[in-house]
């Protein structure tokens, strides 16, 4: 189709602000699909995303409007997803940004607007839910004005649900979304924003074309990466697959590779065509680099080889995901694995629990941290107990968190930021109710219990989002608990100097809780290197007898041993001492060490 | 265990009927009815009849437990009594505040060799709190009566780690029993099982006490045991031979259950293993009765026993007692290298693994240590 007919567009959306309905009505609206066929909310189709409200992976579909040709490209709602989020919307020309209409801006409406802009795109703000009775159109349309710099009666308003106003904005897509302007003469260039796998066809990228064409049967190639693979078929979703002759500049579609891998291509990459190929690739192609790691260990040991099994798996559909084998004193085998950030390491876990029926022991999560040795060498730690106990040079993963809060809990929200290390950016009133603050992080701080502190100091009304923003040096210090004089390195952590003591002191306590007393006594210690810097002891047992035990009581008390023993079998050993699964997961919950 | 000829030699008779039921208390109970009783004894001597078969002519050993079986109207306590096959330890457990001198002639005249008093505690505030009727000077006078009409084995119940019990209430109340020169004692902390109303009221004030309370059981046994008495098993002390005039005072039934022996239970929520097989009869009153007045066995629960469970069961029971358990033919039901990791910390001693026991401080621990060894 003429570029000038076609339109590339996505939507912007905070969970549950209605990007799913508004996708929907527009498939029905255009007759993409009629209403018998219509699944609710076709674009998400994995049941975690249905069931959390999130998409993991986009998808592009294309409808027709008034004589021209949409390609509507779905994103990941949460910037977990940031660097997939930005590829989708170098894909696109244009973006609608959703709000609703009783909720207002949330932080993550803010994090993705300005992913948008920076992107150059031309933002189409929406108000959705107007029919709702709280609904609060006026406020809403105020907020999203100010944030993206236009009008308040340039804001659409529409109820994605009732399909009031949807089709304002279908003309509004094409009235003020620019068209593509790519050469449809120039060597083949095409931006591979998303990838997925397929068991029978492989792997299929999801690509905008900028320059020039693809075909079926022809030899493509991945720019950064060198793969070279030829194009089983290519098309578009409208909304299933269909198969097409060629995909022209300006249009998206997909790729069916017939790779088997879908490591050998990356999301970002350019294709382009082996036979006349283009001279640069386009900008921005970066490896995507996991953040957050943390230990999953099988909970029986036996479920090791199935654990890894899952891991390939899941490593199939996301390459973001990394994994590598990890040994623990207490825990046995498992895996270190890399995720992009909180909820990434959350979905890959109820992914793992859910579809693959394992049970889990997630090691408490922990950063990046680039250390410069004594030698002079830089290398990346994932896990604490490899952290070098002196450390010469470290640096950590700050992030930009933007939080939006009602006016009265700004001074709890700076509290609380200030104790995490935060260092104050900027504060701005989106209504005369909400303030929008930015403040800058280290990713360490917010990866235990950040979240769940900022809605227990504001009453669950903050909205938090976050984008990392680069390394830099800290004060950090190695902490390890040693039990009964054996260092366990589940429990090692990495802190910033000045809050050591209070959190050794508030692992020890939190241990001492959850470490049932024993036949003996056992110290339990925290340490800097050899420097102790808190220490508590769990007393032995004093009794352990179950009082009386006649003819009618033997039973009953064989099945209390017998328990006593199942539940002895289940804790892991350090040393002689018995240690349940639970203690291991102490560091997750220290926020006594915080207040 | 069965004897050699296969005939089971201890007999335990449930006599349920209570004059109130106590908070702390599990066992199957039936408050009041008196009208009930005479058919109860009737019931009970049906059974009887139907289990002779499996029974020595001559047995060991009789309990009759409850409940309270000196509640039970006194003619039909004397009926019953007077039904059961001869015994060398015939034991009646009795409430303090039913005891008077004609029931206690009453029992000596039906063959009772040995009486069982729930005191529990010497301190009203404490019997209050556990809802019991009698008073310390009930449990006094009973033990004169008792012995006014020439019993020579009493043996009292005491319960620890009551609800608001100090230390120096636990003092008082070891001492007030010693005086009474019982030749045998019980002592038994107090459990709260979920569930119970006992536990509803007096969970939390008992889990706030159980730090304070944790050197109950040690004071105990230190403070019987300096009175001249055997800790013989975890939770009973009998008056050492030496004080006896050479006489072996430990219950001849419970040391059937804790040798793992046979035994036969009669009456409602009655359990009696024999051979593979435990059982436990309906706690249905009205279930009971009805079966039995038309001649047939009462509704029970089964519950198949195999070797290798009897034989865990063996370990279980045994390392309760102070002597050394005889491993032959034990030895599958035994994790050996628990054992050694048990021995390193003290708390278990073996003979090349022919024998098995615990030691002092094992014997404080010794729940949790046999969890840790059976295998």
């Amino acid at each position: 189709m003429d570029q000038e007919r076609i339109r590339n567009f996505s939507i912007i959306a905070h969970i549950d602000h209605g990007k799913s309905t508004l996708a929907d009505r527009i498939l029905e609206l255009t007759e993409t699909v009629t209403g018998r066929e219509m699944r609710a909310q076709v674009l998400d189709t994995m049941e975690l995303e249905r069931e959390r409200g999130i998409t993991i992976k986009a998808q592009a579909v294309r409808v027709l409007w008034k004589g021209h040709q949409l390609n509507l490209i779905d994103t990941p709602g949460h910037v977990d997803f940031t660097y997939e989020v930005s590829r989708s919307l170098q894909a696109c020309e244009g973006a609608l940004l959703v709000v609703d209409a009783a909720q207002g801006i949330e932080a993550q409406t803010v994090a993705n607007a300005y992913l948008a802009i920076e992107n150059d795109l031309e933002i189409v703000p929406v108000v959705n839910k107007i029919d709702l009775p709280q609904a609060d159109p006026d406020g809403a349309a105020a907020e999203i004005a100010e944030l993206v710099g236009e009008q308040a009666d340039h804001v659409l308003r529409i109820s994605a649900k009732t399909g009031e106003g949807v089709e304002a904005v279908l003309d509004a897509i094409v009235e003020r979304i620019p068209a593509p302007a790519g050469e449809a003469d120039a060597p083949a260039r095409a931006l591979v924003f998303d990838s997925s796998y397929d068991q029978y066809r492989g792997v299929v990228a999801f690509v905008r074309m900028i320059d020039g064409s693809f075909r079926a049967r022809e030899r493509l190639g991945a720019m950064a990466q060198g793969t070279r693979f030829e194009s089983e078929e290519v098309g578009f979703f409208s909304p299933t697959m269909r198969g097409a002759d060629s995909l022209d500049a300006g249009e998206v579609g997909y790729v069916i590779t017939g790779l088997k891998d879908v490591s050998r291509l990356r999301v970002g990459d350019t294709l382009t065509s082996e036979e006349q190929p283009a001279a640069e690739p386009l900008p921005g192609y970066r490896d995507v680099k996991p953040m957050v790691f943390a230990g999953l260990f099988p909970t029986d040991s036996d479920d090791y080889p199935d654990l890894r099994d899952a891991l390939e798996r899941l490593k199939l559909n996301d390459a973001a995901l990394f994994y590598e084998p990890e040994t623990s004193q207490a825990l046995g085998f498992g895996f270190r694995c890399g995720f992009l950030g909180l909820l990434h390491m959350e979905i890959v876990r109820e992914r793992l629990e859910r579809e693959f029926d394992l049970d889990l022991i997630v090691t408490a999560p922990s950063v990046a941290y680039r250390v410069l040795t004594q030698t002079g060498e830089e290398v990346e730690v994932h896990n604490p107990s490899e952290m070098p106990r002196e450390l010469e040079l470290v640096e950590e993963p700050y992030i930009r968190a933007s939080i939006i809060v009602p006016k009265d809990f700004v001074g709890s929200v700076m509290e609380l930021n200030t104790e995490r290390r935060g260092r104050f950016d900027h504060m701005e009133y989106l209504s005369e109710q909400r303030v929008l603050l930015l403040y800058e992080l280290p990713l360490a701080e917010i990866v235990l219990d950040y979240y769940d502190q900022l809605k227990s100091r504001t009453r669950g009304y903050a909205s938090f989002d976050y984008d990392v923003i680069g390394f830099r040096q800290g004060d950090l210090a190695r902490v390890d608990v040693l039990i009964a004089g054996e260092p366990v390195d589940a429990l090692s952590l990495i802190v910033h100097r000045d809050g050591a003591y209070a959190r050794g002191r508030a692992l020890v306590d939190k241990l001492r809780e959850e470490i049932p007393r024993q036949f003996f006594d056992v110290p339990l210690q925290a340490a800097i290197g050899s420097r102790v810097i808190a220490r508590e002891t769990i007393k032995a047992k004093r009794k352990d007898v179950l009082a009386k035990c006649y003819g009618g009581d033997i039973s009953r008390k064989r099945k209390l041993l017998e328990r006593q023993k199942a539940g002895k079998k289940r804790m892991k050993q350090v040393g002689a001492v018995e240690v349940p699964q639970e203690a291991f997961l102490a560091v997750l919950n220290l926020d006594g060490g915080k207040k | 265990m069965s004897a050699a000829d296969g005939l089971v030699r201890h007999l335990y008779v449930h006599m349920p009927f209570c004059a109130s039921r106590c908070g702390y208390c599990d066992f199957v109970t039936v408050v009041g009815r008196r009208g009930q009783h005479a058919a109860y004894v009737d019931a009970l001597v049906a059974e009887l009849e139907l289990e002779q078969g499996v029974l020595a002519p001559r047995l060991e050993s009789v309990f009759l437990g409850g409940g309270t079986p000196t509640f039970t109207e006194a003619r039909e306590l004397e009926r019953m009594l007077h039904a059961l096959p001869p015994a060398e330890e015939v034991t009646v457990e009795a409430n303090p505040e039913t005891v008077t001198p004609q029931l206690a002639r009453l029992l000596r005249a039906s063959g009772v060799t040995r009486v069982s008093l729930g005191a529990q505690s010497f301190r009203p505030h404490l019997l209050s709190v556990l809802e019991r009727r009698a008073g310390p000077e009930d449990v006094r006078r009973s033990v004169y009566f008792l012995r006014d009409v020439g019993f020579d084995n009493i043996s009292l119940d005491l319960v620890y780690g009551i609800p608001g019990q100090s230390s120096a209430d636990l003092e008082a109340d070891l001492s007030d029993a010693l005086a009474l020169e019982p030749e045998h004692l019980s002592c038994y902390e107090l459990e709260a099982k979920p569930g119970t109303r006992f536990t509803h009221a007096h969970g939390a004030e008992l889990a706030r006490q159980a730090e304070a309370m944790e050197s109950y059981f040690e004071r105990v046994v230190a403070r019987v045991t300096a009175a001249g008495y055997r800790w013989y098993e975890t939770a009973n002390f009998c008056r050492q031979p030496s004080l006896a005039d050479g006489r072996d005072l430990r219950s001849r039934h419970n040391l059937a259950y804790w040798r793992g022996r046979d035994y036969l239970g009669l009456g409602i929520g009655a359990v009696s293993t024999i051979e593979s097989e435990r059982r436990r009869t309906t706690p249905k009153l009205g279930a009971y009765l009805a079966a039995l007045a038309a001649g047939s066995r009462p509704p029970r629960e089964l519950e198949p026993l195999p070797q290798e469970v009897r034989e865990s069961e063996r370990v279980m029971l045994g390392l309760r007692l102070d002597e050394p358990l005889a491993v032959d033919g034990l030895a599958r039901a035994v994790d050996w290298a628990a054992v050694e990791r048990l021995e390193r910390l003290g708390l278990v001693q073996h003979e090349r693994r022919e024998s098995l026991a615990l030691t002092g401080r094992g014997r404080y621990l010794g729940g949790g240590v046999t969890a840790e060894l059976l295998a």
